[in-house]
């Protein structure tokens, strides 16, 4: 009977923790359960799937668990009351040996199926459908801050994107630099940022927000503090803010560039009214050079 | 003058010896802990019987107990970097900043990673395999005594060499795999990355020999009638382990060794411009890291196989199951390395293959657990530190599954992964996986070893403490990634609102930390109550495999004679049957050498010249090494013969010796 009280009130303990604990989380900001976009909202459906798809085996194995090992205990045997069976050459059966191999290899197959569907629709490659063009925004992780440059309205920022609320955006994604990953968790997915190459992710906001992104790969010194913002708004709002851009009084010419790829860290956010021409193509191509192989 | 520095010392001058107060007060720690190990060797006279019964023997069984002292030392070392790193995410947030500077931390987490890996989890693997799996197959020696011996020293040096960066120099923040770029000269310019190179060169050459000594003496080195499908479970889980190793270390020797390359020689196999391809080195290290993480968990699997039979007094279920569940296992586990970089940008097509290749791992593992708790069932299960250990590891791993499957769909992956989602998620697999199996393991032949038990009592409290705290410390750390928080910060925003649950991984570090406390307790315990806590028949938990039949400790001639099989746990049908296996034999066993120590210490030599580009050290160290080998070479009776005269004498001493002991 003591035992027994002991027992509850650990499992007290643990529901009063586990409650606190949700409490807390729930009222934290949880980006990949609040998604922001069709794309975010397809990877949670996806992550509920999968967990409640795992339920079925784990469930029931914490279930046996628990009962084998509380019944069949040395001093169990020992009590009159309770007759248990000891069979100490009971090593194998067809039909047990079969439901656990079965049980798993049709869930795997089933997931097997989702996987490959969820892996094809959510491409990051693929464009999404919709009756609007799709915002390019080239993306440079630079040492230690993100550039994002606009090339159909020829402006740029540093470490704040703003995006219109319902377009699709083809992000471009590179590196100047060590390589890092973009991920903006509220919209859904990363992609590498690679030095000498262009990765591709097609995400899209359905409400306006600030939504954080974070660089998800560890490059360096300062790689705590390049965190950036991807701020999306209707449609006037996103055109005022290309427009005021426009306005800045810097211009992102190839030596203002030289001068912004400098190691720098905690940037604030930085306008630039003019891009050079097909900047972006240049940041992925040098590396293709033979002359960048002196300074590697 | 100059001549004489750029020969004798390359990069190496006085700033090498740490500037920052924590790294100086670790490396001053380092070095008095030296000296007065060394101050008490001399002054107790030991240094002749450490040289004659340690340093230069060739028995498996000590060259296991040192393979797990090295380990356990530097699972201190590894775990107190742990704690260093949960202090800094704990506190450095917003205005503050944590205890550590950005590079520090960054060489922290770098050397908590690359430790665990390869100097604990590989160390307590290799120990325990050296100190059971001869004993298991009915043999008293693996197929190459030499070449373990030397596997030994090799991961001493590399040991050696990444402590060494405490003191001289710097280490690696490039991360546990040193990607490229980063690893580069370019974004590393200092000595760090080129340690990381040379310990785990060092280590891994010894670790590859390791591996093919261990599937060598699998096949070839099996006593009388122990066919294959009669080996312990344990043996056939170091069997498909071993494969691994065997095929998997060259690619990282390889992968090392065109990083060094570039580094060093201003190649362009994994620069960014120049024609080199970074992502070339990512699959390279992946194709190695993947198995790795199989190589490391299979014998653990193997332990609680042996675990689950004993303690359930009753046979391990579904036998062949278990047999076609570790090669399952080993050869899906070389084909799903891609699942690491799912975000690197491949098609659909090969980021479903990978994924659903990788979820095919669950079935085989999922397997594995149900013969195990189907073995407790119409069992007599005795419910010791060693079932608390199992059943800590089923609850947890487990759940560290369902991540691993969720994991796997890649679409999952884009939005997690390099999360703290994903670390929580390998640290479910490979503490309560391996780390929790080599403990019980521990813990479970700890009398064969010593000859007494490890008292049980504080050892269901260690079990708790390292179960407990793992929740504490590695749940929050799921939630962590969902609201967005990626691995590696040395600092975030105080309006995400993280710190609280950094706070509690921190309280759950310390738990395990609690734990490692009583695990020291336990050990001083047990040694003090030594006597009443004596393995008298060798058969300390009613065993069922051969190790059992051997006395506690086991002598190094292992058995007076090697033993017959016929059947699956022969020392369990030979107790029912009331039979004991008896007789002297004349037994061949490999004399003491020095040779592996010494080039232990000259590679040692060879890495630290090549770090600091001290060339001529690294000419030398290497013409040492064939010198060395020509000697041994030369050596044409490494073995002698003890005979059976002799074995029965030495074994009726024994038997007298106990007798007093108890008397």
């Amino acid at each position: 009977m003591k035992k027994r009280r002991i027992l509850l009130g650990i499992w007290l303990v643990v529901a009063v923790f586990l409650a606190v604990a949700g409490w807390y989380i729930s009222r934290r900001s949880l980006p990949i359960f609040q998604p922001a976009g069709p794309v975010g909202h397809k990877e949670l459906n996806l992550i509920l799937f999968t967990l409640s798809l795992a339920a079925i085996v784990v469930i029931p194995t914490y279930a046996i668990a628990v009962i084998i090992a509380m019944r069949y205990r040395e001093e169990n045997h020992t009590k009159a009351k309770k007759r248990i069976k000891y069979d100490p050459d009971f090593d194998h059966s067809r039909l047990f040996e079969a439901i656990w191999w079965g049980i798993p290899i049709i869930i795997i197959g089933v997931l097997s199926v989702v996987t490959w569907n969820s892996t094809h629709t959510l491409d990051p490659y693929k464009p999404l459908a919709s009756d609007k063009k799709p915002l390019t925004i080239q993306v440079v992780a630079l040492d230690w801050k993100w550039l994002f440059i606009y090339p159909k309205q020829h402006v740029a920022s540093v470490n704040l994107a703003e995006i219109p609320v319902g377009v699709p955006v083809d992000f471009h994604v590179t590196s100047d630099t060590i390589m890092n990953s973009f991920w903006v968790p509220a919209l859904g997915g990363q992609i590498y940022a690679m030095p000498g190459m262009d990765t591709q992710l097609h995400e899209q906001a359905d409400k306006a927000g600030s939504f954080m992104g974070s660089p998800a790969n560890i490059a360096g010194h300062g790689f705590s503090r390049m965190d950036f913002t991807i701020k999306a708004t209707s449609q006037d709002g996103f055109n005022a803010w290309v427009k005021q851009a426009r306005h800045a009084p810097k211009q992102l010419d190839a030596a203002a560039y030289t001068a912004l790829a400098k190691p720098s860290e905690s940037v604030p956010v930085t306008y630039y009214a003019d891009v050079k021409h097909d900047l972006y193509n240049d940041i992925v191509m040098k590396y293709m050079t033979p002359q960048s192989g002196t300074d590697q | 003058m100059i001549g004489f520095a750029t020969e004798w010392l390359g990069r190496l001058s006085w700033h090498a010896f740490p500037q920052a107060t924590v790294t100086r007060g670790a490396a001053i720690g380092i070095v008095l802990g030296g000296l007065i190990v060394l101050a008490l060797i001399t002054y107790f006279h030991k240094w002749r019987w450490l040289w004659r019964e340690w340093l230069t023997t060739q028995d498996p069984k000590r060259i296991g107990i040192m393979y797990i002292i090295v380990s356990v030392l530097m699972l201190l070392r590894a775990g107190s970097d742990a704690l260093m790193m949960r202090a800094q995410q704990a506190t450095s947030v917003g205005t503050h900043t944590g205890p550590f500077s950005p590079d520090t931390f960054q060489q922290v987490f770098s050397a908590h990673g690359t430790i665990m890996i390869f100097f604990v989890a590989m160390g307590l693997m290799f120990g325990l395999i050296n100190l059971v799996l001869p004993q298991q197959l009915g043999n008293r020696d693996v197929a190459f005594p030499f070449m373990n011996a030397l596997s030994f020293w090799l991961f001493t040096a590399g040991m050696l060499l990444i402590n060494m960066s405490l003191v001289i120099g710097e280490f690696s923040a490039a991360g546990w795999l040193a990607y490229p770029p980063l690893s580069e000269l370019k974004f590393s310019p200092g000595v760090g990355v080129d340690y990381w190179i040379w310990s785990l060169q060092i280590a891994g050459v010894g670790s590859l020999m390791s591996g093919i000594n261990f599937l060598v003496t699998i096949l070839k080195n099996r006593c009388k009638g122990m066919t294959m499908m009669k080996m312990p479970v344990f043996a056939w889980s170091v069997f498909g382990s071993m494969t691994l190793v065997a095929f998997s270390f060259p690619i990282l020797t390889v992968a090392l060794t065109l990083l060094y390359f570039d580094r060093t020689f201003g190649m362009h196999f994994f620069t960014a411009g120049g024609g080199g391809n970074a992502m070339m080195y990512v699959n390279l290290i992946w194709a190695w890291g993947h198995p790795e993480v199989y190589i490391l968990v299979l014998p653990a699997f193997g332990v609680y196989s042996e675990i689950m039979a004993t303690f359930s007094r009753k046979r391990l279920f579904g036998y062949t199951s278990m047999v076609w569940a570790v090669w399952g296992i080993v050869f899906l586990s070389f084909t799903v390395w891609l699942h690491h970089f799912f975000t690197m940008g491949a098609g659909a097509d090969v980021n479903s293959v990978f994924g659903i290749a990788t979820m095919l791992i669950a079935i085989p593992t999922g397997v594995k657990i149900f013969n195990w708790l189907f073995t407790m069932y119409r069992g007599r299960i005795r419910f010791t530190s060693h079932m608390v250990w199992f059943m800590g590891f089923v609850f947890l791993f487990v759940s560290g599954g369902v991540t691993g499957v969720m994991l796997a769909v890649p679409a999952i992956d884009f939005q997690v992964h390099n999360s703290l989602f994903l670390v929580a998620h390998f640290h479910t697999m490979v503490v309560t996986g391996v780390v929790f199996g080599y403990l019980a393991a521990i813990s479970y032949w700890f009398p064969k070893i010593t000859g007494f038990r490890l008292h049980d009592g504080l050892g269901k409290i260690v079990a708790w403490c390292w179960s407990v705290g793992f929740v504490l410390a590695f749940f929050p750390l799921y939630a962590l990634g969902f609201m967005g928080a990626t691995r590696r910060l040395d600092h975030y925003d105080a309006s995400l609102g993280w710190q609280p649950l950094f706070i509690v991984a921190a309280i759950g570090a310390l738990t395990i930390a609690t734990g490692v406390v009583f695990q020291i307790v336990q050990l001083i315990v047990s040694i003090w109550q030594r006597n009443e806590r004596r393995d008298i028949t060798g058969d300390a938990w009613d065993g069922r495999t051969l190790e059992w039949s051997t006395p506690s400790p086991t002598p190094f001639y292992v058995f007076t004679k090697t033993p017959v099989v016929t059947e699956r746990d022969q020392f369990w049908a030979d107790k029912q049957a009331g039979t004991v296996q008896r007789g002297y034999e004349d037994i061949l066993l490999p004399k003491n050498t020095g040779v592996p120590i010494v080039v232990g210490g000259l590679a040692l030599l060879v890495g630290f010249g090549a770090i600091w580009h001290i060339w001529t050290l690294v000419v030398l160290g290497l013409l040492g090494i064939v010198m060395a080998i020509i000697v041994r070479a030369m050596n044409d009776e490494p073995e002698y013969i003890l005979t059976a005269k002799e074995v029965e004498r030495l074994e009726n001493a024994r038997k007298r010796k106990l007798k007093e002991v108890m008397a």
